[in-house]
Formats: C-alpha cells, sequence, structure tokens
C-alpha cells in the first residue's frame, strides 16, 4: 500500500470511531448519514481547529463539551437560501395555500430548518396570502445552535440581492426589502415573521412523532440519508400528516421507490410535492 | 477470471466545458463499458438539466446523478445544478447541498476526491476547458491513489485557466486534444481486459 492508502485507511477507521462515539456518548446518531458526508464534516473541522489527527477529536467528543457543539455545528449546516427553488414557492402559492385555507388553523412542520433561511420564506408567503395569523409553524432541527441562529434571523446582507431575486421568481409582489432592517453586514428579517414560529429540537433520526400536521416542509435533509433512514423518516411524515396533508421535499429527494410511496399521491413530480392519500 | 482495469470514469469541466465533453463522449460512446461521472459547472436554471440535454444522445444510458442511487455500467451521470456530487465506498452515489467549493456548487473536487477514495487505481480523471482552478486538487488525489490522470491541452481548450491548474498540480499520465485523448482512452478501455 502507498502512504496515500495507508492515511486513508486509518482516516476511514478513525471515522467509524468518531460516529459511534457521537451515539455511545452523547445518543446522536449518524450511522445512517452518508459517510462521505459525514467525513468531509470532520475533515473541515479537523482542519479548521487544528487537529493533528482524528483520534484526537474522539476523546474531545468524550471530554469536551464545547467541542461537540462545533462538530455538530458543521454536521448541521446547509448551505441554502430564501426561497431556494423559487419554482416550489411560486407552486405552493398558486396551488397550495387555498388548501391550507380550508382549514380553520393551519399546522406546518419545517423539519431540519437548519439556519431558517426557507423558514422565513414560508413565513412571507403565508403572510402575504392572507393565512399566517391562523398559522402555527413548528421549525425544527436536532442542532440547538442553528435553531438559535434561525430564531435570530441574523444573514450577510450580501445574499440579500439573491433572496430579492428568488422571492420575486417565487411570485413575491411586494418589496422584499419591507420585510427586513439592514446595517452594514447583516439584515434581521422581521420580528413579525417569527410571530407564529416555535423553534424547538427534533432529531429525525431518534424522535416520533409530530401531530395532524398539514405541510411538512422537510429539503435537502434526506440526501445525506441512507435508504433505510430515508424510510424511517418518510413513515414519521406520514404519520405526523393528517389525510391529505402535503410533503414538500428538496428537488433531488423522493418517495419513489421507499416503502411509503403508495401511502402518497404526486402533486408534482418534478418539484417533489406530495399529498397524504385520504 | 478477466478483470477490467479502470472501472469509473469521471470528467470535471467549466466554461466552454459542454461542447468538450459532447465531441468526447461522441467519440468514445461505443466503447464505454464503465461508468462516467461529469461535474459540468452550470448556473441553475430551467435549461441546467444536462440529463436532459444529452439523453438523445445515442447508445448512450444518461442520467442526472440521484441520492443513493448504484453507479451502473455504460452509464453517464451528470451532477445536478447547486449540488455536490460525490461517490461513497458502497458504490452510490451522493448529493450534498453543502457550502460550495472553489466558489462552484458542483465542485469538480468533491467528485474526483471521493471517486478517487473508491476506485483508486482503476479511476481515470479528466480535466477539460474551464476559467478555475477546481479539478486541480481533486486529480492531484486520483495521482496519490494509484489513477489515470488526463488533461486537455490548454492550447485547444477554450479557457485554459482549469487545465493549467491541473497541470502545475499533477504530472499527467496524458495531456492532448479532445480527440488524442478521445484516441487515449480508446486505448485504455481495450487494453484493460
Amino acid at each position: 500500500m502507498t502512504d496515500r492508502e495507508i492515511e486513508l485507511e486509518n482516516e476511514n477507521i478513525e471515522v467509524e470511531l468518531l460516529i459511534e462515539a457521537l451515539v455511545k456518548k452523547h445518543g446522536f446518531d449518524f450511522r445512517d448519514y452518508s459517510r462521505v458526508h459525514i467525513k468531509r464534516r470532520i475533515l473541515e473541522v479537523k482542519q479548521r481547529l487544528r487537529y493533528e489527527s482524528i483520534s484526537m477529536m474522539i476523546k474531545d467528543i468524550i471530554y469536551d463539551r464545547e467541542f461537540l457543539n462545533k462538530l455538530l455545528l458543521s454536521f448541521s449546516i446547509n448551505y441554502t437560501e430564501m426561497f431556494r427553488d423559487p419554482d416550489v414557492y411560486l407552486f405552493m402559492r398558486n396551488e397550495i395555500i387555498d388548501l391550507l385555507r380550508t382549514f380553520p388553523f393551519v399546522k406546518i412542520w419545517h423539519a431540519g430548518c437548519s439556519t431558517g433561511e426557507e423558514v422565513y420564506s414560508l413565513a412571507i408567503m403565508l403572510k402575504e396570502a392572507g393565512i399566517y395569523n391562523k398559522t402555527q409553524i413548528y421549525a425544527t432541527d436536532f442542532n440547538d445552535k442553528v435553531l438559535k441562529m434561525a430564531e435570530d434571523g441574523i444573514y450577510p446582507i450580501e445574499y440579500v440581492k439573491n433572496y430579492t431575486s428568488n422571492y420575486q421568481q417565487a411570485g413575491g409582489k411586494e418589496s422584499f426589502s419591507d420585510y427586513y432592517i439592514a446595517d452594514d453586514n447583516n439584515v434581521i428579517m422581521d420580528s413579525s415573521l417569527r410571530k407564529k414560529v416555535v423553534f424547538a429540537n427534533h432529531n429525525l433520526v431518534t424522535d416520533g412523532v409530530f401531530g395532524e400536521i398539514h405541510l411538512i416542509m422537510c429539503r435537502n435533509v434526506l440526501i445525506y440519508f441512507n435508504k433505510n433512514l430515508q424510510d424511517r423518516v418518510l413513515h414519521l411524515f406520514k404519520d405526523s400528516l393528517c389525510n391529505g396533508g402535503v410533503l414538500c421535499l428538496g428537488t433531488k429527494e423522493t418517495i419513489e421507490n421507499s416503502t411509503a410511496e403508495s401511502d402518497f399521491e404526486t402533486l408534482d413530480k418534478k418539484l417533489k410535492i406530495y399529498r397524504l392519500k385520504y | 477470471m478477466v478483470r477490467l482495469k479502470y472501472q469509473a470514469v469521471v470528467i470535471g469541466a467549466s466554461a466552454g466545458g459542454i461542447e468538450s465533453f459532447k465531441k468526447l463522449l461522441e467519440e468514445i460512446g461505443d466503447f464505454l463499458d464503465i461508468p462516467v461521472m461529469i461535474v459540468q459547472h452550470i448556473k441553475k436554471s430551467k435549461n441546467s438539466n444536462l440529463a436532459e440535454l444529452f439523453s438523445g444522445m445515442s447508445g448512450l444510458n444518461v442520467r442526472e446523478a440521484a441520492p443513493n442511487e448504484p453507479v451502473l455500467p455504460a452509464t453517464i451521470y451528470f451532477a445536478p445544478a447547486d449540488y455536490h456530487l460525490a461517490v461513497e465506498q458502497g458504490r452510490t452515489l451522493t448529493l450534498l447541498a453543502t457550502e460550495p467549493i472553489n466558489y462552484s456548487r458542483p465542485s469538480i473536487d468533491v467528485l474526483f476526491k471521493t471517486a478517487a477514495e473508491v476506485y483508486r487505481e482503476s479511476l481515470i480523471g479528466i480535466v477539460l476547458t474551464g476559467s478555475s482552478h477546481d479539478g486541480a486538487e481533486g486529480l492531484a488525489q486520483i495521482r496519490d491513489l494509484g489513477g489515470c490522470t488526463i488533461v486537455q491541452s490548454p492550447d485547444e481548450a477554450e479557457y485554459s485557466i482549469m487545465p493549467l491548474a491541473a497541470l502545475k498540480r499533477v504530472d499527467t499520465s496524458f495531456t492532448g486534444t479532445i480527440k488524442e485523448i478521445a484516441d487515449y482512452l480508446k486505448k485504455q478501455l481495450a487494453d484493460t481486459v
């Protein structure tokens, strides 16, 4: 074996041990996550915090709570944007809102909300449709730190041009700048957008059902899961939705070939929007 | 027992890339019995589905890469716009919505590095035209793990920055025009039974 091959073999052993340490010591279970994803995050943290080896990180997972938080933060941040995939939000605005309108009270679960960009997108859309006040949004993530960031709603100002363009492509008719105040570096989302949002800790891998939900948004979370875990989570969604409730996945995710497939009908194949059958 | 030496091809291209790998695929399509995974830097838009664009090419099975899909022989996979494409040890595909690398998502380095870890000496990596440094690190990883490294000649490439960056980082197995790369590949693929 070449040096590089030995190095790789060692790395892969260490990655497995680190994953075991996380579940044994803290109950965070990444065993059914994409190994490529977890390894890339581990190596990113290793390099940034100048660890000599992954083995040294395992020690700190067991003994250093602060390090655990840093590692989990790297695991749970998605590089997302407001109104990511504007077509999805346009479809929701045109097709889903009227369905939600028929309910006296609307419950929405945004699962794996990460830093919250898409929670605010959803809130803006509901507000403009005039149903925000009868809505309750549960925005959940397994990581308290990203939940805090989502709740703070502070984003770098250089992203706003893109957010604004997405908002307009998603059918937004108002002035997007009405939804935030800006300082030199950041924008702070208007607090009225948070009025109906509860940010709560929930782990899709280990936690259970949320009750009687009308719409579940879970975008670009399942891509990191293997087939088994995807199936588990899709069944969790099925059990959490009320009959006729809507499921919106990321555009590269699907319920096709999952054991929950037959429980859903497809509203838009390309945008990955489904509805639980009655 | 017959053993294939090369088990997969990865291709990375940026500005000017679509024409280049189209030409390459037309040349080598009939010889391909192993998977080809392609990262082309592309802006997300209505027409950014390269798999749809190339599905008409005769004889080739062309798909957009999807999470957890097994990597199949004689199939061409395109990374979707706005996601990194990677290969798992079990030879399935993964998409990542993590931060851009070298200002790009998909990034060539992400595909090349992960594919190199899986296929080792049985991987062929090709860097084509582009005005970025993406791909150079990934190609170095392919070389370190014993794979075959190919770069389009900067003179022929519509944008030479990316081939030059790769050549600066890696002493390649082969450098040449698209036509020459095609001939080299045909020979490599034929010699490997």
